[in-house]
């Protein structure tokens, strides 16, 4: 091994790598074959963390950060004054087996500056999965970037090798789209995303009557958008999260709060903060509309295009619909149950259970999990000791944000102190 | 007087299993249940050495099997935490358990029971970050060598992960602690115990029992690991709560930190 280059390279190439916030190696369940390398588990494994705490679980770079476009959100853009590199597809392979052997990793997060073309970028990296996959004998995790304007021929091919493949849509509006990316379609983003998303269901149904099919993609695909880079709503972002989890089946929707790279008078200049309490409750969110039945119009619409700051969205949402409150603990469905402040939905499950055997007041609710700090302002049970209903929803607020201490308590003052 | 008791074993599961059936068939009113490691405390009642038996221990394993899946997890998984004087407590948690008429239904509100669920839980918890944790080196015979230091006895835990995943190289992890190891050689594992001149930590220090590749990988990881880092969104107490200062010398990325 030639170490300075490949040091040079790494440091580099991983730099550049660093912006995608995706590192899950969950998802997937391949098992070790024929006593090969390695296997990949249905949760993932954080092997380490950053200093932000974020997950570090695969080796995520890129194979070059040469590009031939110019998207201004990027640090890899063509206009962009960066040192430049790019691996040999055998250094990956190389790199990738001595990390996973170490345990350092779960595999392999590789992603590229587009060279050339699209196709041509995108040949090199099915090409390293390949050959992790059939010369290597590499069970581990493989998660590859599709590059936008992949042919399907190509977007086939590689989910026979990756367990999941993402695209990054980054600027959540058409019109966003253009002012920043002019090189790039939306069409170039969606059209891998279909190919993908119709081989996930074909392969499915052929494996219903074929034990035997292989794999693709195993893990789905996803993709990521970036946050607070041009002036987007909440609204403008959860839409179009919605949009791409129901149109090609997205197994996840990332959030990135914009660091921003550049000077570029569309752009935040360099320097300001990363609004990292905005990309916290894009996620909860999330959440919501995917495990807690919420629609999106419920939490974000025209009268409330952004989440609150002070308060989480399904606690803001509560707030604003008093008229459904108090909620009936032991009568109430599980829909509702969802809803109440401060339940979660494991808390739910557990409640649905336990009430069939008798009926439940405060002490079990604790024993079971519940945060009653918040949820007993919205709910009543088999006790005669409940929140007065005449609080109204100011003062609620007021008492649960008194008692609060949330890990972004001192970045909402600072924010606050702003607007003073 | 009742047939009143110490009784001493040999450390191991199945011996602490042994125990477990012979004070039950003896119907022996126990005091204590000691390893034979410990300096023996049985002024005050006799002592009876107990040897390991497996079929005796399988008898039991079954008969706490056949109450409860859980169960047989937790007892398992509270022996290897090694706390002090757990060994009577799983006692008395195995006979409520076998008296019991549905295993599954034990009540939480127990402490015993509420003991030996928790003491499971950090057992498994460490068992997950072992998983994670543990760092290879590459040794000139080609051996994948790490160290650990557990809180508890995990090694036991870890083994089928570690077999399942790195089938094709032999690997060696060494509990220093507990001075014993687990080592695959490709077709099975086996537990060693060593006499190790030095404990490999991830030291700055470099030993020949390495090959400089070796080095080179432990560098390339470490200047990844710092790449990965986003300077405006540091959140250190975050950091250290997923990551414990007390593993940190294992880490070859905390290599300057340790
Ligand atoms: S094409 Fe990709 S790598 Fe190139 S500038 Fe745009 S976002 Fe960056």
């Amino acid at each position: 091994m030639d170490f300075n280059r490949i040091q040079e390279k790494l440091n580099i190439l991983a730099d550049a790598a660093k912006y995608d916030v995706s590192c899950a190696s969950s998802g997937s369940d391949r098992t070790n074959k024929d006593k090969g390398l390695g296997n990949t588990t249905k949760m993932g494994i954080c092997h380490s963390y950053t200093e932000d705490g974020r997950c570090v679980s695969l080796l995520k770079i890129l194979l070059t950060n040469h590009c031939i476009f110019d998207c201004a959100y990027c640090v890899t853009r063509k206009s962009n004054d960066v040192k430049r590199a790019a691996f040999k597809i055998q250094e990956v392979v190389d790199l990738t087996i001595n990390f996973y052997r170490r345990n350092y990793i779960e595999g392999l997060f590789l992603s590229s500056g587009i060279f050339k073309n699209a196709d041509y970028t995108m040949e090199r990296l099915i090409a390293v999965a390949k050959k992790l996959r059939l010369e290597e004998n590499f069970n581990g995790y493989i998660h590859l970037k599709s590059i936008p304007d992949a042919s399907d021929e190509l977007m086939y091919e590689a989910g026979l090798y990756a367990d999941r493949l993402s695209i990054n849509i980054e600027i959540p509006t058409i019109s966003g789209l253009k002012l920043l990316a002019p090189d790039k379609k939306h069409a170039d983003f969606t059209k891998p995303m279909l190919k993908v998303k119709n081989e996930l269901i074909r392969f499915k149904n052929e494996r219903k009557v074929i034990k035997s099919t292989p794999k693709y993609a195993p893990a789905g695909q996803s993709t990521q958008m970036i946050v607070g880079a041009t002036g987007e709503t909440d609204k403008d972002i959860m839409y179009s999260a919605t949009y791409y989890y129901k149109q090609y089946n997205m197994k996840r929707v990332y959030y990135s709060g914009y660091v921003p790279v550049a000077d570029d008078s569309r752009l935040p200049s360099i320097g300001s903060q990363v609004p990292m309490l905005r990309e916290n409750r894009l996620y909860q969110t999330d959440w919501l509309l995917r495990f807690y039945g919420f629609a999106v119009n419920e939490i974000l619409n025209n009268d409330h295009p952004n989440l609150d700051i002070d308060v989480d969205p399904k606690l803001s949402w509560a707030l604003r619909n008093m008229h459904h409150f108090p909620v009936d603990i032991n009568t109430a469905d599980k829909r509702m149950l969802a809803r109440i402040p401060g339940m979660g939905m494991q808390s739910v499950e557990k409640i649905l259970n336990a009430r069939r055997f008798k009926k439940l007041n405060w002490d079990h609710l604790k024993k079971i999990g519940v945060a009653l700090n918040r949820a007993k302002y919205f709910m009543i049970c088999d006790s005669r000791n409940w929140e007065r209903k005449d609080l109204d929803a100011e003062k609620i607020k007021g008492m649960i944000l008194q008692q609060s201490t949330g890990k972004f308590r001192n970045q909402y003052s600072t924010q606050l102190s702003l607007f003073n | 007087m009742k047939n009143s008791k110490t009784l001493i074993y040999d450390g191991s599961f199945n011996g602490f299993l042994t125990t477990v059936f012979v004070a039950f068939e003896e119907k022996i009113d126990v005091v204590d249940i000691q390893r034979n490691t410990k300096g023996q405390s049985g002024l005050f009642s006799e002592t009876e050495t107990i040897f390991t038996n497996v079929e005796k221990a399988k008898r039991v394993w079954n008969g706490i099997r056949s109450k409860s899946h859980n169960a047989i997890t937790n007892v398992y998984f509270a022996f290897l935490s090694e706390a002090d004087g757990i060994e009577l407590i799983l006692y008395t948690y195995i006979q409520k358990l076998i008296t019991s008429k549905n295993g599954k239904q034990l009540d939480y509100s127990d402490g015993i029971v509420l003991r030996i669920s928790q003491l499971a839980r950090s057992v498994g918890r460490e068992k997950h970050r072992m998983e994670a944790f543990v760092r290879f080196q590459l040794t000139k015979d080609d051996i994948y060598f790490a160290n650990i230091e557990p809180d508890f006895d995990v090694l036991p835990l870890i083994s089928k992960h570690f077999r399942n995943r790195y089938a094709d190289q032999q690997w060696l992890i060494y509990d220093v602690k507990r001075k014993y190891g687990i080592f695959y050689n490709l077709e099975h594992v086996e537990l060693v115990s060593l006499n190790l001149k030095q404990v490999h930590f991830n030291k700055i220090h470099k030993s020949d029992a390495f090959l400089n590749d070796e080095y080179d990988y432990q560098t390339l990881w470490n200047d990844y690991f710092k790449s990965t880092n986003i300077k405006s969104r540091i959140n250190r107490k975050l950091h250290t709560q997923h990551v414990p200062k007390r593993y940190w010398k294992y880490l070859s990325e905390k290599k300057e930190t340790a």
